[in-house]
Parts: structure tokens; C-alpha cells; sequence
């Protein structure tokens, strides 16, 4: 299924030099909070678990989900060059398989590393506070990955669709209604993270196993559907 | 012996009928696909190159349909008209991806960039590339698993004269070594040049086929218009309708001139002056009035 050629040529779509400047300035920000908090405040388990649910998994994680998520084939299908991976013969869902794995690595290394790092800085894992948001970036990787890559295969409006998601279904929407919170990547991972953080530090809406249904069957589905998307995939000319 | 077979193909997109039930055999040689701007050449060459389902009828390879068959791509190499391509790779690092991509390596790849005599640029980044550059490229990486079908979308495009003579005698090399090889173009004269059979699309209808003398035959013996002015036009138009290789005759009055339609073209250019001669009339302007290519193409289209 992994394709060894499609992951290098995403890795170097995608870790481009301005592309990685972008991916680069949320994680920087958030470890710069995290001094400037620690630095003000000193040591606060709930400050902590604030800043990193706050910030790194409400805001920073959707929006680096969304440019490696989408960025991993949306720029191939506008410009065309979509075509030298499909006139092939690899499977188009192997194809997919592949860019979801390297957009869930640089998701994770762009969010999870810098979550784990503002966690320590801000009370050096006080209450398993660091370790907790960390796998909770970690899981929220895999489906923000999915469903980020599924949007860049079926629209060419995938970055604003994605930023939409992830500013005013995520942060804002979820945080208004009760309801959208249920379905949303953000509760998911953190109803993970609470099991592992100290007693009342991380509270999620949703259960622990919905939580888990949840995720690995969003991630599943998308990546199935964009497969199946990439198979009929229309290259209709400039005519 | 590869072979691209299209029935009754037809593709619309909406409203619009980009290929109207199109029925034509692709077989080794080089084949052109001739026809204006617009007329579905792409169309079907998409259809051909399975990244479009055909709206109706089949596009089979060798008996297999192409449409969600990713396996034909171990036959077919195809070199797209569009220009995105990985810019940010070196031509080598573009050809070597292609060839690993088919299970190949770095030798059929330089194989590939040595056909094209690209070696010399392969590794500068793609970015810097020009138009023929690009294009030689494209083509080294749709022959890098050594295809017997090549597809190639308006490959002319952008190429000086000199890249354009190379690229001809390439394909011609691989017609001859029994691949089949099909190009679209717009241009009269490059097919001509390079196809030993041609097959001709206008507004999405299968318009003509077969080798160039047959479709130059029909080009020309399509009705011509000239434009005629003489010392005595009455004369000469009366002296003309005679023969019938003119079909009509119209005097305009305010242009001073013969608009003329001739049937049988060979005939008729060697009665034009003959029967001036023997009239004593001087022939001041003798000018076809419909020469473009399009009109040319609506003709066929008729037939």
C-alpha cells in the first residue's frame, strides 16, 4: 500500500521551503506563550492545561492539519502534475494511503514536538498535563490528516473549507453548541488525553469509547472515500 | 501489436458535447489527430489515456477497458500538453521517480533522458527549464518503461523549429519500430509531415480518416472560392461556366471582381488561364477567398 516514490515526492511538495516557514510559525508561537507564561506566572497546572487546550489543540493543530493535510495533493491536482502519479500502475487508493501517512507524520512532528515542548516549559509535565496533551495532538493528527487530505482530493477550495472547519466549527461553533462539540476531532482526542492527565485537568463532551468510534471511523471513511474520489478523478483539459 | 479501439464514443460535460460518438481504430504507427482548436482532440485523448469515462461507448486497449484500469499503464506512456510537473525536482529526479514509480530504476531513467538528449540539463531544477526542455522531459518520463502505446497531447506546442525536428524524428523512430504512437495537433503541415495515418476531428465528430494523401485529396477537392478580377469579367465568367469544373459564378458588381466556386480543383487551375489566353483577357487578381483552416475542416465535416 505505502509507495515508497509518491511518499518522497509529497514529503518535498510538502516541505518546501515557504510551506515549511509556514508550518513552523504557529508551533514557535505557542512555545513562545508558553515561556512568556511560565516566565509571568510561574508554575500553574491549570494555566498549563489551558494554554495547551486553549491554543496548541484548539487552534494550531486543526490549522497545521489543514496545510499538510490538504497541501499533500491539492497543489498536484490544480497544477497537473497529478497525472505523472496516475498514469501508473499504482493503485489509486495506495496512492491516497500514502500522502495520508505523510501528512499524519508532519502533522504530528509539527504539533505533537511543540505541544510536548510548550507542556514542559509551562510546568514541566505537572500532572501528566505535557505527556496527555501530546497524545492527544498525536491522535488528533491521524483524523485532522484524513480529513484534511480527503477535502484537497474532491475541491479546489480545500484551504478555505478547511480553515472554515477548523476556526468556526472547532473553536468557535463548538464552543457556543453543545451539540457540534460532539462532532468534533478536538473533543475526540481530548476525551483520550483525560484518561491520562490528572484528576479533572482535561474534560471532554464525549465518552471515551464514542471517542474512539468516532475517530478511527472519520479516519477510515475519508481515506476510503478519497481513494474512491482519486479513482474517478476527471482531468478535464484547459478546452 | 497494441491497439486503441473507440466505439461510439461519446463525452459531454453538461450541455456541452465535447465528443460526439466517435467510432475509430488507433493501431503501430504514428497516427495524428488533427483538428482545430476546441474540436475534442484533448477530449479523446483523455479518454484514451483513462482519465476520463466516457460518457457513452467503450475505449478499450487491446480488447481491456481503459477506464479505471490502471494496469494498461504498463503499455501506455503519455505525455500531457499541461505544464505542471514537479518543478521543484531536478529533470533527473523527476525521470527517476517516474521510472521507480513503474518498478523501475535509475538506468531506465537515463536510458530515457539519453533518448531525448536531455542528459546535458539533468540536473538543473525543473523551474529553470524551457518550454522544449520541459517537453523533452515529459516525454522521458513517459518513455521510461519502454511503452508500446504513446499518447501525446499537442507535443509540438512551444517547440523552436530544431526541437521540433528532433522530437519529430523520435516519434517517427518509434512508429517504425512498430509502437503505436498517437499526437494531436492543430497544425496541417506537422501532421502531414509526421503521420502516416490521420484521422480528423472538428466539433467533436469524427470528420475524416485515413493516410494524408487521401484527407490533402479531400481538402482539395473540396469547392474553392476564388476571387477574380479580369480586363473583362463577363467574358471570362461566361467562357468558365462552360467547363464543369466550375460550379458557379457570381459577378459582385461593387467589388469589380468574379467570385468564382470551382468543383474540381486540379481542372480548374489549369482552365483559369487557358481560357484567359484564348479570350485575350488579362487576369489582374486570381485570390482563393476561403483559405483558412477552419473552413477547410467545416468541409470535411460535411462530407
Amino acid at each position: 500500500m505505502y509507495h515508497p516514490t509518491v511518499a518522497r515526492l509529497t514529503y518535498r511538495a510538502l516541505l518546501g521551503r515557504r510551506r515549511a516557514a509556514v508550518l513552523l510559525i504557529l508551533p514557535a508561537l505557542l512555545i513562545l506563550i508558553a515561556m512568556a507564561v511560565r516566565a509571568f506566572n510561574g508554575v500553574d497546572d491549570q494555566i498549563a492545561s489551558d494554554v495547551l487546550g486553549g491554543f496548541a489543540l484548539a487552534t494550531m493543530i486543526p490549522l497545521i492539519g489543514v496545510i499538510a493535510g490538504t497541501g499533500a495533493i491539492g497543489p498536484e491536482i490544480d497544477d497537473g502534475s497529478i497525472v505523472y502519479l496516475l498514469a501508473k500502475p499504482v493503485t489509486r487508493p495506495s496512492i491516497i494511503f500514502t500522502k495520508l501517512i505523510v501528512a499524519i507524520s508532519v502533522t504530528m512532528v509539527f504539533s505533537a514536538v511543540p505541544t510536548f515542548i510548550a507542556g514542559m516549559i509551562l510546568n514541566g509535565n505537572g500532572q501528566q498535563i505535557a505527556v496527555s496533551y501530546t497524545i492527544a495532538a498525536l491522535v488528533a493528527s491521524i483524523a485532522y490528516s484524513a480529513l484534511f487530505l480527503l477535502l484537497g482530493t474532491v475541491s479546489r477550495h480545500a484551504v478555505v473549507i478547511g480553515l472554515v472547519y477548523a476556526l468556526v466549527w472547532e473553536t468557535l461553533f463548538g464552543s457556543l453548541v453543545a451539540g457540534a462539540r460532539t462532532l468534533s476531532v478536538q473533543q475526540w482526542s481530548l476525551a483520550v488525553a483525560e484518561k491520562t492527565s490528572g484528576e479533572g485537568m482535561i474534560a471532554s463532551d464525549v465518552g471515551l469509547p464514542a471517542a474512539v468510534v468516532l475517530l478511527v471511523g472519520v479516519t477510515v471513511a475519508a481515506t476510503w472515500y478519497a481513494g474512491r474520489k482519486l479513482r474517478t478523478l476527471t482531468l478535464a483539459g484547459e478546452e | 501489436m497494441t491497439t486503441i479501439n473507440i466505439e461510439h464514443a461519446s463525452r459531454w460535460f453538461g450541455n456541452v458535447v465535447a465528443v460526439n460518438d466517435v467510432t475509430m481504430t488507433v493501431g503501430p504507427g504514428v497516427t495524428g489527430l488533427l483538428g482545430p482548436n476546441g474540436a475534442g482532440k484533448s477530449t479523446l485523448i483523455n479518454m484514451m489515456a483513462g482519465f476520463l469515462a466516457p460518457s457513452n461507448g467503450s475505449v478499450t486497449l487491446d480488447g481491456d477497458t481503459i477506464w479505471r484500469n490502471e494496469s494498461i499503464y504498463r503499455q501506455v506512456g503519455i505525455v500531457p500538453e499541461r505544464e505542471g510537473m514537479y518543478d521543484f525536482l531536478t529533470g533527473l529526479d523527476f525521470v527517476v521517480a517516474n521510472a521507480e514509480l513503474h518498478g523501475l530504476g535509475k538506468k531506465a531513467a537515463q536510458k530515457a533522458l539519453a533518448t531525448v538528449e536531455m542528459e546535458y540539463a539533468q540536473d538543473r531544477k525543473i523551474a529553470t527549464y524551457s518550454k522544449g526542455m520541459r517537453q523533452r522531459v515529459k516525454m522521458a518520463s513517459a518513455l521510461v518503461h519502454e511503452p508500446s502505446v504513446l499518447l501525446l497531447d499537442e507535443p509540438f506546442n512551444g517547440m523552436d523549429p530544431r526541437q521540433r525536428m528532433q522530437l519529430m524524428e523520435l516519434l517517427r523512430r518509434m512508429g517504425d519500430s512498430g509502437r503505436t504512437v498517437l499526437f494531436s495537433s492543430h497544425i496541417l503541415e506537422e501532421v502531414e509531415q509526421l503521420a502516416s495515418h490521420i484521422e480528423v476531428i472538428v466539433a467533436g465528430r469524427h470528420a475524416a480518416s485515413g493516410d494524408f494523401r487521401k484527407i490533402r485529396r479531400l481538402m482539395t477537392d473540396r469547392p474553392h472560392r476564388y476571387l477574380v478580377r479580369s480586363s473583362d469579367d463577363r467574358v471570362l465568367a461566361a467562357a468558365l461556366i462552360a467547363d464543369p469544373s466550375t460550379a458557379g459564378i457570381e459577378v459582385d458588381v461593387t467589388e469589380g471582381a468574379l467570385r468564382i466556386q470551382a468543383v474540381d480543383f486540379g481542372r480548374f487551375t489549369e482552365l483559369l488561364p487557358r481560357v484567359a489566353r484564348e479570350h485575350s483577357i488579362r487576369l489582374l487578381t486570381v485570390s482563393p477567398s476561403d483559405e483558412s483552416l477552419e473552413s477547410v475542416f467545416s468541409y470535411l465535416v460535411a462530407a
